[in-house]
């Protein structure tokens, strides 16, 4: 046997051949410790996915390839599904499969070599959902009109959480706001988002469901991008307000949801109504059963009239005495109701003024805030004055003269 | 007039805010198509007006309650109180 001069000493001691295994065995240890963990970029081929879960495919350039294998146990943590012509960048252990005597790369995670990829793989997964039915309206669930549970599927310590509880403040606090923190980017945030979601629905104490976050760049909003999330969503039995990043961005999720907001202080905005919509809505409704019910004593009367004046004074006069009972019993009743009314619609109304006074600008101050005006007119945004402006900060007891120094916005 | 305030917002009460302003909207419905007797009306407007308070005693809750949901080990969960926003 003729040995190569860059033979290992290993090999040289050798002084019979080498089984097929024992060579193949002293290349696995060879490679395996002298690669470890690479990263590559290529191009995926030919990608193939056995019933067991895992993905095979082969990861080439112009002149090259390498079979790489993708085990079902990481495909969770994959921001997209292998498939053949995305340029990626692969990151993996350098195996060897000593059965085929074949070298390949053992995935663990998979990044698209672009922004064109990402965008890529989330047409790949609308249309793939659209076509399985996710997108549907007919399966999009109304919203409850009168929420007294809403649940949030956000990070605790994001602008998402912050700015939807400002919004409730404002519109509607008589609810209860529920938060399932989660984290909203990066490994595994996906899964955490989908799992929250599922687990609100096993609570079953939520009538509505938020779920999103901040914006941020295509990589940081693309949690809400992943199959598993979508599928959450879609199997939901609480209605759910999808809520990611800015106006522009769009999210699988955005399609999937029941109802999609532009932004989580939209989704606020969407999931109650306005204090005072709902106040003037009762308002309305006092002020319409006490005139409806006016109106029925007073048709009542009309009858009483009629009967006094024509029926009565042909009948016998058992039947006659019998009437008049009927007609001063009847009387009676009215005179009590009526006065039961008038009674009541004193108190309401003062109830209802000292509702509708409770949100006065007067009764905010009174409750320790603060209004800022300047040339007597309320300024409502920071955005609207400038370092020098002389404003006035008026209390509930009084007012400050103050000049602007600086403006920061949030 | 006492023995006849048995309507059903006496009865039962409502349960929830958006069921009582539901069934304020039947009351103001019923009430405009004119059909009740007037121990009927009587009644309706009595229970509209509880269903009334009702609703704006749970609109003037001023604070917006914050809470957390945690699932324990044993699958069960628990709703904590959240003190801040942060």
């Amino acid at each position: 046997m003729i040995q190569p001069p860059s033979q290992p000493e290993l090999f040289a001691q050798q002084e019979r051949p080498l089984t097929v295994s024992e060579l193949t065995k002293q290349i696995k240890v060879s490679l395996e410790s002298s690669f470890g963990v690479v990263s590559v970029q290529g191009e995926i081929s030919n990608v193939r996915t056995p019933s067991s879960g895992h993905y095979y495919f082969t990861l080439k350039d112009e002149t090259a390839q390498i079979q790489a294998v993708l085990w079902r146990s990481r495909v969770p943590g994959l921001m997209f599904s292998p498939t053949d012509g995305m340029k990626v960048i692969a990151r993996g252990r350098i195996t060897v499969y000593e059965l085929r005597g074949q070298y390949q790369i053992d995935v663990i995670e998979l990044l698209p070599a672009g922004k064109g990829e990402l965008q890529l793989a989330f047409e790949r997964l609308k249309a793939k959902l659209f076509a399985e039915g996710l997108f549907d309206e007919s399966r999009k669930k109304p919203l409850p009109p009168f929420p007294a549970v809403i649940g949030v599927v956000t990070s605790g310590s994001g602008a998402a959480y912050r700015d939807i509880v400002s919004v409730l403040r404002r519109r509607f606090p008589a609810v209860d706001l529920v938060l399932r923190s989660v984290p909203v980017q990066g490994e595994g945030a996906a899964g955490e988002i989908a799992r929250a979601i599922q687990e609100f629905n096993e609570w079953g104490g939520a009538d509505v469901l938020i779920v999103g976050r901040g914006g941020g760049s295509i990589e940081d909003l693309w949690a809400f991008n992943e199959e598993m999330v979508a599928r959450a969503v879609y199997d939901s039995r609480i209605p759910v307000v999808s809520a990611v990043g800015h106006e522009i961005d769009f999210t699988i999720i955005d399609f999937v949801a029941d109802v999609r907001a532009a932004t989580p202080s939209a989704a606020a905005e969407l999931v109650v109504r306005s204090r005072d919509d709902v106040l003037e809505l009762i308002r309305q409704s006092v002020y319409t059963i006490q005139d409806l019910f006016r109106d029925a004593i007073e048709s009542g009367r009309e009858e009483i009239r009629t009967i006094l004046g024509s029926y009565a004074f042909n009948q016998p006069r058992d039947l006659l005495r019998n009437r008049m009972q009927f007609v001063d019993d009847l009387m009676r009743r009215l005179d009590l109701g009526a006065h039961h009314i008038i009674d009541r619609r004193n108190a309401d109304a003062a109830s209802l003024t000292r509702q509708l006074s409770s949100l006065s600008p007067k009764s905010i101050l009174q409750r320790g805030y603060a209004m800022v005006l300047k040339e007597r007119r309320a300024v409502p945004r920071a955005s609207l004055l400038s370092p020098g402006d002389a404003v006035e900060v008026r209390f509930a007891d009084g007012s400050a003269d103050s000049t602007v120094t600086a403006v920061r916005k949030d | 007039m006492a023995e006849r305030n048995n309507s059903r917002a006496r009865r039962g009460g409502p349960k929830s805010f958006e069921e009582a302003l539901k069934r304020l909207q039947e009351i103001v419905e019923t009430l405009e198509r004119g059909e009740a007797s007037l121990d009927t009306s009587m009644e309706l407007y009595e229970e509209g007006i509880v269903l009334s308070r009702f609703c704006l005693e749970k609109l003037n809750r001023a604070e917006l309650r914050l809470k957390e949901l945690h699932k324990n080990l044993e699958g069960t969960f628990e709703v904590k109180e959240r003190d801040t926003i942060e």
